[in-house]
């Protein structure tokens, strides 16, 4: 598929309308809308909500291991069971449920390419019947930090330049013009962004039908900025969804060895006392 | 039961662009508003017609498009 590093993480949707009902592959729907599954989904989905179900609720944690081991199970996947997800706005938070499932060890975990948007274009089934699948047993490894940088990391990253660092958000909110996509609450106390992030905002490695471009598309709009997989990556957004996107594309497709996702963002950067923000236009892509 | 008609379509309310979706499932239209550059689902909304469905998102996306305040960023 597109030459890509890993192009076994990738599905399509033809695919998925093929193995749908396959015992052995369950396909999941995470949606930023949490109530477009309701209106229909893949017929045999499931549908898991991230903002209760792919987060600690208490702290501001992803899922705890315990958690997701309980999620997996219920949703009636074993360890050796194909995990196919899909979601709205070209898989963003499908991104982010992938990413927490390889942070957990799951072997085969996949993204349908287009996500929701793909599949309702194509004037797909959609069906409103909720599965019951039979419960499964679970059980998670790690967590693989090495998958994820936490604030600390980041911080000497940026004080020891060892890390690249890419802001997948839009240029408006990179500049520091707004603090929060339009439309939405703002969420932090400054706007702008890591000193030195280069701007490439996650919607650029997509094409209009929402799949992902080809991998050498991808690598000529990283190396564009600078971006080329000699240095490691540390991608980050708001609140870490948009930049688990990013993450995936540069660790499976284009096969960069090293690449975290700062899932503390800008919701936890903006929001620091004394930390260095840099504002302006002065780093933004000239393509964005 | 099948996506029918489905149709993306970009327009600008409030000086900030936004993607409307709209698709027929059953006799039902649906759409969904997103702010094009970031994606974040604005609002969902449904109509016995395509107009009546978009009618509803547009003014959803305007009121909360309309909170978004916009701030000197420097150069």
């Amino acid at each position: 598929m597109a030459n890509y590093a890993h192009p076994e993480t990738l599905v399509s949707t033809d695919w998925v309308a093929q193995h749908a009902s396959d015992p052995n592959v369950r396909i999941v729907e995470v949606d930023v809308d949490t109530k477009a599954y309701d209106e229909g989904h893949v017929p045999g989905a499931i549908g898991w909500a991230w903002s209760s179900q792919l987060c600690d609720t208490v702290r501001r944690d992803i899922l705890p291991k315990e958690q997701l081991e309980e999620l997996l199970g219920s949703s009636g996947i074993s360890n050796d069971t194909t995990v196919v997800i899909y979601g709205d706005n070209n898989n963003w938070f499908a991104a982010w449920a992938l990413w927490q499932l390889k942070i957990y060890g799951h072997k085969d975990v996949r993204l349908m390419n287009g996500g929701r948007k793909k599949w309702l274009a194509e004037g797909r089934e959609l069906s409103t019947e909720i599965p019951k699948p039979a419960a499964a047993r679970y059980h998670a490894s790690g967590p693989d930090n090495s998958l994820r940088a936490f604030l600390p990391q980041v911080q000497d990253a940026l004080e020891a330049g060892t890390y690249a660092f890419v802001d997948v958000r839009s240029p408006q909110e990179f500049t520091g013009e707004i603090l929060a996509p339009p439309g939405l609450p703002e969420t932090c106390q400054r706007g702008g962004h890591i000193p030195a992030a280069r701007n490439i905002p996650w919607g650029k490695a997509c094409n209009d039908d929402g799949t992902f471009k080809s991998a050498d598309e991808l690598q000529a709009l990283y190396a564009s900025e600078g971006v080329d997989g000699t240095k490691p990556v540390i991608a980050y957004c708001r609140i870490g969804e948009r930049s688990s996107h990013t993450w995936f594309a540069l660790k499976y497709l284009l096969g960069f060895n090293k690449v975290v996702n700062y899932d503390g963002s800008w919701t936890e950067w903006g929001n620091l006392v004394g930390a260095p923000v840099e504002k302006g236009k002065a780093a933004v892509s000239a393509k964005a | 039961m099948k996506v029918e008609e489905y149709r993306e379509r970009r327009i600008e309310i409030g000086g900030w662009p936004v993607n409307l979706t709209t698709y027929r499932l059953g006799e039902v239209f649906h759409c969904k508003a997103d702010n094009v550059s970031p994606g974040a689902a604005l609002a969902r909304t449904t109509g016995t017609t395509r107009e009546e469905a978009e009618m509803k998102a547009v003014e959803r996306a305007g009121e909360l498009l309309a909170r978004t305040r916009v701030h000197a960023a420097g150069s």
